[in-house]
């Protein structure tokens, strides 16, 4: 089964429209050209590619679910093929995609003031200006309601101070969606400020030592008295449900996008078992080896009809917080899956960088954690099931 | 100024080609399919030509309803609007020549630019015909000056080099020894070779703003011509298949059977 092989079986063109297609094949082929001849070097040395941030934002891919200024305006379902592409190249770089577009585009384009979206979202949209979103603090991971950064009124302007950790792109970012507790502390003060690279008092400090999202910039952000002016508070949302929705609309795209991951480690296994030969014939004739190429596709189609589901839900407005859970849980658990398998058949090869299953078997050890944690989506699911919530 | 490029839809040269058992044709089932490689560069040409000159481009693709993928891919490129000739039957280049030259009288533009052959039976003659057909003048091959440095240095020699009066173009075109340049009266008909550009990716955006750029639709009898093809395809048959090599233990061994076996040195 070549490329086409994998999503012909079930004729899934057939269920996509001629722009989804082609917005997945324009994608598709940067990050043949572009991605997978130079990815194993960046995951080994622990670089992001910084040289493709251009070319994501001339090829529009960056917030391109979102419509005007400067954004593509696909649908959610073509964005997800998008983001699946990027996602068979490496995780890092559709982290870093899922971070620009779903969790600091997004909410400045539905919160934001005039003047705010037409400053960042252009230039968001184009890749000239990169985002990072901090929700997440060294003590408040699962229960973001126990974050302890604290914004007070100054005049007419705010003071920040706290810290944030395990932020993608944080130490790059031009502009940063901190998330803080305002006034009272109470879990409705959440407010949400854009700050900016510069501003005296915020710092960005890369973490080292990751084994997981080499090719990704993730940073713990400090605050120490930041100023920050009123015109950059999102003016048009307040509480968790801010940073609650921008969570719910990046783990839509990133159900889906998992099986990218997925199709790379199943087509490296598949055409290592026909080559590689043991007792005279190829592995791929073995039986085991048969049953491991046989669940790995049956995964991959399994997620993609479900991811392809939860999206066209979405872009009818349709989509449920249980049903994202759903579909982030199951795919991201699937995607692993395959990666492992894929790994197994590549035996001492497959530890290596120069094939990609363990590559993708680390980087999904982050996704099953961030966008709410497999755990922690099995809570939601327990809770709808049962009307019980067992969180805490 | 305005210019017509063509996007013939062809086997995704990346697929598998299987022939089928009688040999009469190939497996279609489970195929993809794009833009002919050398139409996407003649688009692109076309787009360079228009940004530099102003006009228009219009794209024109003969074809079953499936080739307005192509025309949109051109359309998501940057094309202005596009002409779908809807013909499902068999082509040879000169039915595809004969509608093409219809389509051109309606659309007059200044120059057309095709792919020099399409790259599902590299017949190469269809521009040809056309200039022939049309009395214009043709200049086949057009190619860039790859010795040239930088890609600052490429942009000011252009392959394809419209003169000031709009009335002629010079052309560069690749020969077996090295280049020639012709310098064409307009309106011409250039075919491009494979080095002539490298096409730029749709973007998003110009995928979605071709959803929404015209798609003419004309038939053969509209245009009033016959299309019926002149030549047959009487079998079609795959290459051998290529034996399986073998593993050298080391150089020695290479040479060894290099020279005993294969005979070579
Ligand atoms: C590579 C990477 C990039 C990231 N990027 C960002 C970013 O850009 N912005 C951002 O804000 N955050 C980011 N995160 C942070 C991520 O969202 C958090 O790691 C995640 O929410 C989990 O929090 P934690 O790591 O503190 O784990 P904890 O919340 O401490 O959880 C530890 C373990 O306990 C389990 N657990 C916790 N509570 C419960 C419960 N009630 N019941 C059962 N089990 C429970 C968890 O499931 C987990 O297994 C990133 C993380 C990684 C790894």
């Amino acid at each position: 089964m070549e490329r086409s092989g994998v999503e012909a079986l079930y004729r899934l063109d057939d269920a996509l429209s001629a722009e989804e297609r082609a917005v997945r094949d324009a994608v598709a082929r940067v990050v043949d050209g572009e991605v997978l001849p130079v990815i194993g070097r960046h995951f080994r040395e622990g670089t992001f590619p910084a040289q493709l941030i251009p070319r994501l934002g001339e090829l529009g891919v960056l917030g391109a679910n979102l419509t005007g200024y400067g954004c593509a305006g696909v649908s959610n379902v073509a964005y997800g093929l998008g983001l699946q592409e990027l996602e068979r190249g490496d995780s890092g770089l559709r982290s870093f995609a899922s971070v620009q577009g779903s969790l600091v585009m997004y909410p400045i384009h539905a919160w934001g003031s005039e003047e705010q979206k037409q400053r960042f979202l252009p230039a968001m949209a184009g890749g000239t200006c990169i985002g990072c979103f901090g929700l997440t603090e060294p003590e408040a991971g699962s229960d973001p309601g126990s974050m302890r950064t604290r914004a007070v009124r100054d005049g007419e302007g705010w003071v920040l101070d706290g810290s944030k950790a395990w932020i993608t792109n944080g130490t790059v970012a031009d502009v940063a969606v901190v998330w803080a507790k305002t006034d009272d502390g109470g879990p409705d003060s959440v407010r949400g400020f854009l700050v900016e690279k510069g501003m005296t008092g915020f710092a960005a400090r890369e973490i080292p030592g990751k084994l997981s999202l080499r090719a990704s910039w993730t940073a713990e952000l400090s605050f120490t008295e930041v100023r920050v002016p009123a015109r950059n508070v999102l003016p048009g949302v307040q509480g968790l449900r801010g940073p609650l929705s921008c969570l719910n609309n990046a783990r839509a795209g990133i159900a889906f996008a998992v099986t990218g991951a997925a199709i790379a480690c199943f087509e490296a296994a598949q055409a290592y078992a026909a080559q590689r030969r043991q007792f005279d014939r190829p592995i791929g004739s073995f039986q085991l080896t048969q049953e491991k190429l046989a669940d790995m596709l049956e995964r991959i189609v399994q997620a993609q009809l479900l991811g392809l589901r939860l999206l066209r839900l979405k872009d009818e407005g349709k989509a449920s917080p249980v049903m994202v859970s759903l579909a982030k849980r199951a795919n991201v658990r699937s995607a692993l899956e395959v990666a492992r398998s894929a790994r197994t058949i590549l035996g001492a090869n497959g530890i290596t960088d120069d094939f990609p299953p363990l590559r993708h078997a680390l980087n999904l050890e982050s996704v099953l954690t961030y966008e709410g944690t497999h755990e922690v989506h099995t809570l939601v699911l327990g809770k709808a099931i049962t009307g019980i919530d067992a969180f805490g | 100024m305005k210019i017509l490029v063509t996007a013939k839809r062809v086997e995704d040269p990346e697929s598998k080609i299987k022939v089928k058992a009688d040999g009469s044709g190939i497996v279609q089932e489970g195929l993809k399919y794009k833009i002919n490689p050398f139409d996407e560069i003649a688009v692109e040409e076309g787009l360079r030509l228009a940004a530099k000159h102003g006009g228009e481009v219009v794209v024109v693709s003969i074809g079953p309803k499936e080739v307005q993928e192509q025309l949109r891919h051109a359309l998501a490129m940057g094309a202005t609007k596009a002409v779908w000739v809807n013909h499902g039957g068999a082509l040879d280049p000169m039915s595809a020549a004969g509608l093409l030259k219809a389509v051109l009288e309606r659309e007059k533009p200044d120059l057309a630019i095709l792919g020099k052959q399409s790259i599902d039976d590299d017949q190469n003659q269809t521009g040809q015909y056309l200039a022939e057909w049309l009395g214009w003048s043709q200049a086949t091959f057009a190619s860039k000056v790859e010795s040239l440095e930088s890609d600052a240095e490429k942009a000011k020699t252009p392959a394809i080099h419209i003169a000031a009066d709009g009335k002629s173009a010079q052309v560069v075109r690749e020969v077996d020894n090295g280049l020639t340049t012709l310098s064409v009266k307009l309106p011409a008909i250039v075919t491009s070779d494979l080095r002539l550009n490298l096409p730029r990716y749709a973007s998003l955006p110009g995928i979605m703003k071709a959803k929404n750029k015209p798609i003419e639709e004309l038939t053969p009898a509209a245009l009033g011509v016959d299309a019926s093809p002149q030549i047959q395809v009487v079998k079609l048959s795959a290459p051998p298949p290529r034996k399986a090599g073998v593993k050298v233990g080391d150089v020695q061994e290479l040479f060894t059977k290099l020279k005993n076996e294969a005979k070579v040195i």
